[in-house]
């Protein structure tokens, strides 16, 4: 926890608990965002290593995945090591997970027929320990396969990222069940950054933390991954106020 | 037929001298080249021919008939004529791929009796005198044979006509006994008493496997391919087959994939025996491995990649090509595969997904280059806020000459609600020659 107690008997109380978890023993890493308000969100000051986290996306992205595809690119990229993907739908462009940092040479793709194949994939390449980070696209993620993943991801320390993409959108729904991932997220895209000329500026998103254990839910908005998988914190735009005027506007 | 009268029947015939024991030691040699790349059993059929028993491996090749053409395919690349057949029975392969006139046959399961009905009974591997003594009989088909009477047939015949039809139409078990060489290294273990229960079978791979390490640290090899070959008391065998990306000889490695897979191992009715052969195996040397106090190690995920690919992954890394079409600039390459070192040269934006059919859309645009105004895709209209573009795409014609003048226009578009697209227009927006002028979405950007 980053925050000292100030109460003895209370952090004596944690120092214990923490030894019955037995987390105690280890020092947790965390990879930062380097984006201050959002570390702060995040107990340890980042996305725990050692720990499962799950991202799916919003709206239209919780079919294809686009944007959280990215986001987790840009997750991998700042990590060192290699990193498996494993997935059973092949659709991944690859240069474009290249321009979010992550370089070819680093991650083995694993295609799969099934969705268990993709869990025990995940599981074997999260217990192998000497990967950075074991990535894994998946429609349903039930409670005790997420266990599964959790405790292998603790055993060696690899970060686990469960990418959760469904083939409807109304099956979205299936995102409140409850899981043992550590940290749960939602990448929904917001209209670009304004140019000053015509075009396309850089993709911006809404980064919701729907779950954290030990911390509280947050919601930033973000740009887009850098060349080095850096994302950075963004003022909240325009176009979204002028929607809650619009609906203030219905409503009234 | 005489070598005078084939003369007579054919103008400047060449004649070259039989040569049976060069024959057969080439044979042997493409025997053991499909045992180390195809299947566990391979043996050589009659002077020749090879016989494959494909059962548990096509499907790593893709299936029955991509394993046969691409078997034709690499046979031929090598300068040799092949024909093969799949067939329920070895009976049936063997006829089918000597007598039928196309390349490669594939019959379908349970339909050995349709696709040899037809055929002539020297395919039945019966003794010529048999063969010369039925067609008196006026026998000239299997279907004919077969509807004989079994009892006056083998009163006349013995027992052989009748055993041959039976392999044929696969109602008599025919094992296959697998090709072996003296340079194989083997390792075996017999059972007083037959074994079936898992930790048993684990225990004693394990054993096996410390052995066959041994031998081959001897030798100063590594093992590629492994095949585990287990023998059932019903006198019936199974194969297990461990594949490994880089040579090994690391006892626990081995034992992890083959216990791996135990569960599907059908003891039946107890495993008298277990043979461990290092089918394929290469010069192994020893590594010293220098450790640095500065520089981070990077782990070797080799033993990662053997393990998933034993379960049936497809695991593989992606290189650059030097290629604008976007389904073109990437290739697969094998995980183990040194690094690049390179990525996408490419500044442009790239979509995150990109779909392997192209969508086609209904687009409102001004032609010839700006960007859509309000498209349809799937069903939903969308509005255009922003969009980026044209990227002007050239066929490539040096790869095929129908793409000489085609042309694709991309354009990033995003709609109202900030989701973000790759549309292409098929064509320059003026001339027909350059394309159809339809809209596609090609992917979607995160």
């Amino acid at each position: 926890m980053s925050k000292p107690a100030h109460n003895p008997v209370l952090a004596e109380l944690r120092e214990r608990i923490g030894q019955l978890e037995g987390k105690a023993a280890r020092a947790k890493a965390v990879l930062p965002f380097a984006v201050p308000e959002m570390d702060r969100a995040l107990p340890g000051g980042g996305l725990a290593f050692g720990a499962l986290h799950e991202i799916a996306g919003g709206g239209g992205g919780t079919i294809d995945g686009a944007a959280a595809a990215l986001f987790v690119a840009g997750i991998a990229a700042r990590t060192r090591g290699k990193v498996l993907w494993c997935m059973t739908r092949p659709d991944l462009f690859f240069p474009a997970i290249s321009q979010a940092g992550l370089h070819p040479d680093r991650v083995i793709w694993c295609e799969s027929d099934k969705e268990e194949q993709v869990l025990s994939a995940m599981e074997e390449g999260l217990s192998f320990g000497g990967l950075a980070a074991v990535v894994g696209e998946l429609v349903r993620l039930p409670m005790n396969a997420s266990r599964r993943l959790q405790l292998a991801a603790e055993k060696t320390g690899a970060m686990a990222i469960v990418l959760r993409r469904w083939r409807r959108q109304n099956e979205a729904s299936d995102y409140g069940q409850p899981t043992a991932s550590t940290t749960r997220w939602r990448i929904s895209t917001l209209p670009s950054e304004r140019l000053p000329v015509a075009g396309v500026g850089r993709a911006r998103w809404l980064a919701e933390i729907m779950r954290v254990k030990a911390g509280e839910c947050a919601e930033f908005e973000i740009g887009a991954p850098d060349a080095k998988g850096r994302v950075c914190l963004l003022p909240t735009s325009t176009g979204r106020a002028d929607q809650a005027a619009g609906w203030r506007s219905l409503a009234g | 037929m005489p070598a005078s009268k084939a003369q007579a029947m054919v103008a400047d015939l060449v004649m070259v001298d039989a040569a049976p024991a060069e024959d057969a030691a080439a044979l042997e040699r493409l025997a053991l080249w499909a045992l180390r790349q195809y299947s566990p059993v391979v043996a050589i059929d009659g002077t020749d021919g090879l016989v494959i028993d494909t059962e548990g491996a096509d499907h790593l090749q893709g299936g029955e008939a991509l394993l046969l053409s691409g078997l034709a395919n690499r046979l031929r690349a090598r300068g040799l004529t092949a024909r093969a057949a799949v067939a329920d029975s070895w009976g049936a392969a063997h006829a089918l791929a000597r007598l039928l006139a196309s390349d490669t046959t594939v019959v379908p399961i349970g339909d050995i009796s349709q696709a040899v009905i037809d055929l002539p009974i020297v395919a039945l591997r019966l003794p010529a005198e048999t063969i010369q003594g039925l067609r008196v009989l006026g026998v000239d088909t299997v279907g004919q044979l077969s509807a004989m009477p079994r009892a006056p047939l083998t009163l006349r015949f013995g027992p052989e006509p009748a055993r041959r039809l039976d392999q044929m139409f696969g109602r008599v078990a025919e094992p296959i006994e697998p090709i072996r060489t003296p340079e194989l290294i083997e390792v075996a273990k017999n059972f007083a008493e037959p074994i079936g229960a898992p930790e048993t079978i684990a225990k004693y791979v394990r054993r096996l496997v410390g052995q066959l390490s041994t031998r081959l640290a001897d030798e100063g090899l590594g093992v590629r391919r492994c095949d585990l070959v287990i023998h059932r008391v019903d006198n019936t065998r199974q194969h297990l087959r461990a594949g490994l990306a880089k040579p090994v000889r690391d006892p626990a490695r081995l034992s992890k994939l083959l216990c791996d897979r135990i569960e599907t191992i059908e003891p039946g009715f107890g495993i008298e025996k277990m043979v461990l052969v290092a089918i394929f195996a290469e010069p192994l040397e020893e590594r010293q491995v220098a450790s640095c106090l500065i520089e981070e190690e990077i782990a070797d995920v080799s033993p990662l990649v053997d393990i998933l690919g034993n379960r049936g992954h497809r695991l593989f890394r992606v290189a650059p090509v030097a290629s604008d079409v976007p389904e073109r600039s990437v290739r697969r390459i094998a995980p183990t595969a040194p690094d690049i070192g390179e990525a996408w040269a490419v500044k442009w934006p790239r979509p995150t997904r990109l779909f392997a059919n192209p969508e086609r859309i209904e687009v409102i645009a001004l032609l010839p280059d700006q960007p859509p105004a309000v498209f349809t895709w799937r069903g939903k209209r969308r509005k255009v806020a922003r969009a980026d573009g044209p990227e002007r795409i050239f066929g490539e014609w040096w790869r095929r000459p129908r793409e000489f003048q085609a042309v694709r226009d991309y354009f990033v578009v995003e709609d109202e609600l900030g989701e973000r697209y790759w549309v292409y227009r098929a064509g320059d927006g003026i001339d027909p020659e350059t394309g159809s002028h339809l809209w596609f979405v090609h992917g979607v950007f995160g």
